[in-house]
């Protein structure tokens, strides 16, 4: 399994980038007055350009306190619905395409206008990834390290918000899907890939091991080599934020597979302001940017 | 004070028909004027603290309504009060003390009733920045309420006018002739400071003046020239021209809250706040008055653009959680206000912070944990807190409670809410459990009210301006367990201290309330202690407990809205969830249930 990735981890790059441009795409497009319909409907039309014909699950999109998953009782919840975009809102675009056999799960946080409160939650959750990062690395239960993402979250002040997920999931297994001209969706997902998943469903079952990294006992063993998409998602009084990216576990050792995407980008040209504006620290924003460094550098003292 | 007083300018200027004006200036002529506008039967020295707290920011001018204080009354009496004579004095005054500026218009009582007159007539276009009215309704909009409510009566509507119709008792007595004039220069002009004192609990100082039996006989024309005469015709055109801040005092004997429920329709642009005072509010709450004041002139005074109440509407946006109605009475209420709470790392305290910062209440955040406190303070700027501190305090250690009490009311002064929340478990038999346990306990969860509830009830009864005091008790206050003794008890002392406070603070206007949660998914269990068991069994009940919580699965949010719930309402005593609520009645019912039920050694 591992060996099969190993040649085919660029065409998974290839498509979580071309998702993540789509995502990036239709929120720059976004205007005050648009549902959740339009953006969802954007957002296959562009991969349909780009050649997508199959998906994991179909766009997701979700405005204003939808992000947080406000009120959130059924599934059916998730799917896009006639909310109109406002000005100030926050938004997330979340989508799983399959391009060339390979799958990508995405999730872009953003909002209309500046939104001080999900930027905070978007800086926030560089500490998750992290966290994640490291504690796959060492090899820690699944289960585990999904209660110490629930502790962090809980000390930055913020709500699980994953955990409204099916199965209340921080992630799942993507993987390979083979190309049919003819891939119905049963709900939005689209049947190949969950064939694939349900495959791993029953492997996983007879090895001691399961596709989907949940809080539960299924999830009680150390990181399963594969291709994970990660998706921790914070909440915090109606609004919410999450990224959603690959992680590549291999049997020994575990990395993200791409950094070059918007949410790292946007950490990243935050330390280099940060590091410019060193000479005259002023304004509230600086002081948010040297308060995420000292978080940072609190969360690497944790690790060491 | 006295210091301030010097610096008052008075001059004379001349208004409508020649009658002299007595107007009295505070603060740099070039900043921002604020005219603060008397009612009836006041002077302008009714204003006097409000001044002097806006004079450092605002040019503030006051003046003697005709007829009343150190300006003459017009001649004849009769037909010289009218509400078009009072617009001429109004711009005569405001073109003396601004020429080339609007100014940000405040009025109380008969004040209130002139400025909507100001506020919605032609002639004052341009010469108004804002309006605030406080306990004084248009006459105009008066008249289409009672008109609306009488052409189609309902239940609902005919008991408003009867209300409101009962309330108005006074304005029947003013139309009498001569009898007013007696009365006021009679007993009940010497009376008037006595009883004003007992019925609305004013201070009793130097005010009213000298000049009140002749003020209060003069203004019985404001209610003969103007009352008869608006709420028979009222003007079908009254509209604002300019944003209003409505203020009204909930325990007002005089005018009923819903007299202001149409206001929506003649004000486009309307900001709602609410005061539990009773009617004379410049005189019994002018710190409250004069932060309102000064926010809403602040927020209009560059370009008179939507200011305050936009910056309201984005941040209802961003936080979608706190619209309807629930949310729009506590930014009413709370709005501006000064709000500590102890505990405020996590738990009911974080989300208590939280919801006084949606509701637009700056926010002191105490807690022995700094990193916690300090999330804390800047998540509530992040969803509406004008401002918010963190401070680090333990609550069981009076020296660091009384030096926090000082800097709170040097820095940010007297807090309008203080909710003593902080506290820890601790579990075990009372035979397992010592004396260093019950020290603990003791000192965080009783100690820490008792040095809450003593310096801020005291800061709060010296500045006489009114408050409230939550403290977080537990349903485990009524219901006895052997599993909790020390942890029960503790939150049974925080209870009647709570119910014995409510009745000591209650001749200040200070409230005290107990809130009994009940079994609540906080952090509490993480650190709670089990008494007479080995470290690892510790780890594991906690464990335990934690899981137990976490089934309930009941929110610290929602103990916090009832917190803002039982600020409002000045409840003695509230029960959050079911449990609770159950228990407590059971307690009243069948305590001999309860004693049961305490023998129940609960499986952890």
């Amino acid at each position: 399994m591992d060996d099969g990735l190993g040649d085919g981890l660029d065409g998974f790059r290839r498509v979580q980038r071309l998702a993540y441009a789509i995502a990036e795409a239709v929120a720059a497009e976004l205007r005050p007055g648009m549902t959740e319909r339009d953006a969802a409907r954007a957002m296959r039309v562009r991969a349909r350009e780009q050649g997508v014909r199959d998906w994991f699950h179909l766009p997701f999109a979700w405005f204003g306190d939808r992000t947080a998953f406000t009120g959130f009782k059924v599934p059916l919840q998730f799917f896009p619905t006639g909310r109109r975009l406002e000005p100030g809102m926050p938004f997330i675009l979340d989508m799983a395409p399959v391009h060339e056999g390979c799958t990508a799960d995405i999730g872009y946080s953003g909002s209309l206008g500046p939104n001080p409160l999900q930027e905070r939650l978007m800086a926030d959750l560089r500490e998750h990834r992290e966290l994640i990062l490291r504690e796959v690395r060492e090899r820690r239960p699944l289960r585990a390290i999904y209660q110490d993402v629930d502790r962090l979250m809980a000390r930055q002040g913020y709500a699980n918000r994953h955990r409204a997920y099916p199965f209340g999931v921080i992630a799942h297994k993507v993987d390979r899907v083979s190309d049919r001209r003819w891939s119905p969706r049963v709900a939005g997902f689209g049947t190949q890939a969950l064939k694939g998943l349900a495959s791993d469903a029953l492997h996983g079952h007879r090895e001691g091991w399961s596709p989907l990294w949940s809080p539960y006992r299924m999830s009680d063993h150390p990181p399963h080599p594969g291709l994970w998409a990660v998706e921790p998602h914070l909440g915090f009084r109606g609004t919410g934020a999450k990224f959603e990216e690959i992680l590549v576990v291999t049997e020994t050792d575990a990395y993200w597979l791409d950094d070059e995407l918007p949410h790292v980008r946007r950490w990243s040209d935050a330390d280099t302001d940060a590091v410019v504006s060193t000479a005259a620290v002023t304004g509230a924003d600086t002081d948010a940017v040297t308060d995420t460094q000292t978080d940072a550098a609190r969360g690497a003292g944790a690790a060491a | 004070m006295s210091g301030t007083e010097e610096q008052v300018r008075e001059r004379f200027v001349t208004g409508g028909g020649g009658v002299r004006l007595c107007v009295a200036e505070y603060g740099d002529a070039e900043l921002p004027t604020v005219l603060l506008l008397h009612g009836y039967p006041d002077s302008k020295e009714v204003w006097s603290d409000v001044a002097a707290l806006l004079a450092d920011r605002y040019h503030v001018v006051l003046y003697d309504v005709r007829g009343h204080g150190r300006s003459a009354a017009p001649e004849p009496l009769k037909g010289g009060f009218t509400l078009e004579k009072l617009t001429e004095d109004f711009l005569a005054v405001a073109d003396a003390v601004s020429p080339d500026r609007p100014v940000h218009l405040v009025g109380h009582d008969w004040g209130s009733v002139q400025g909507w007159e100001f506020a919605t007539v032609g002639r004052t276009e341009g010469r108004i920045a804002s309006f605030t009215s406080i306990s004084g309704p248009c006459l105009d909009h008066f008249g289409h309420w009672i008109r609306r409510r009488v052409r189609r009566p309902t239940p609902r509507r005919a008991a408003q006018v009867l209300g409101q119709g009962a309330k108005s008792w006074y304005v029947y007595a003013l139309h009498t002739p001569v009898l007013p004039e007696l009365a006021w220069r009679g007993v009940l002009g010497r009376q008037w400071p006595k009883l004003l004192a007992r019925v609305e609990k004013l201070p009793a100082d130097s005010y009213p003046t000298a000049s009140l039996p002749e003020d209060a006989a003069h203004g019985a024309w404001l209610y003969r020239d103007n009352v008869r005469q608006r709420l028979g015709s009222p003007r079908p055109d009254a509209y604002a021209h300019v944003p209003v801040q409505l203020i009204t005092p909930t325990g007002d004997a005089f005018l009923s809250e819903r007299l202001y429920d149409d206001l929506e329709r003649w004000v486009p642009q309307l900001t709602r706040r609410t005061l539990p005072a009773k009617h004379w509010v410049p005189r019994s709450r002018p710190n409250q008055l004069a932060r309102w004041i000064a926010d809403f002139v602040t927020a209009h005074e560059f370009g008179g653009g939507p200011g305050g109440t936009a910056a309201a509407g984005t941040a209802a946006a961003a936080v979608p959680g706190v619209r309807g109605k629930a949310g729009d009475g506590a930014r009413q209420r709370f709005g501006g206000q000064l709000v500590l709470v102890t505990g405020a790392a996590s738990g009911i305290g974080r989300a208590t912070a939280f919801a006084f910062a949606e509701a637009g209440a700056r926010v002191i955040a105490v807690d022995r944990d700094t990193e916690g406190a300090a999330r804390t303070a800047e998540l509530a700027r992040l969803i509406g807190a004008p401002d918010a501190w963190p401070e680090t305090v333990d609550v069981s250690d009076a020296e660091a409670m009384e030096k926090l009490a000082a800097r709170t009311a040097d820095v940010h002064g007297v807090p309008d809410v203080v909710v003593n929340n902080a506290g820890i478990g601790l579990a075990g038999a009372f035979l397992d459990t010592t004396p260093e346990d019950w020290k603990q306990v003791l000192d965080v969860n009783l100690w820490g009210v008792i040095h809450g509830c003593r310096l801020f009830g005291r800061q709060m009864v010296e500045r006489g301006q009114g408050g409230h005091i939550v403290n977080t008790a537990s349903a485990a206050a009524f219901q006895p367990s052997r599993a909790l003794p020390a942890y029960s008890t503790s939150k049974a002392a925080v209870l009647m201290l709570s119910e014995c406070l409510r009745a000591e603070l209650a001749p200040h206007g200070i409230g005290v309330s107990a809130i009994c949660p009940g079994i609540v998914n906080t952090p509490i269990t993480g650190s709670a202690r089990f008494a007479g068991v080995s470290e690892e069994e510790q780890d594991r009940r906690r464990a335990r407990s934690a899981r137990l919580y976490g089934l309930r699965n009941y929110p610290p949010e929602k103990v916090a809205r009832a917190i803002l719930h039982t600020v409002q309402r000045n409840t003695a005593v509230v029960p959050v969830t079911p449990e609770a609520r159950g228990a407590r009645l059971l307690s009243r019912l069948s305590p001999g249930a309860l004693r049961a039920f305490a023998r129940v050694d609960p499986p952890l």
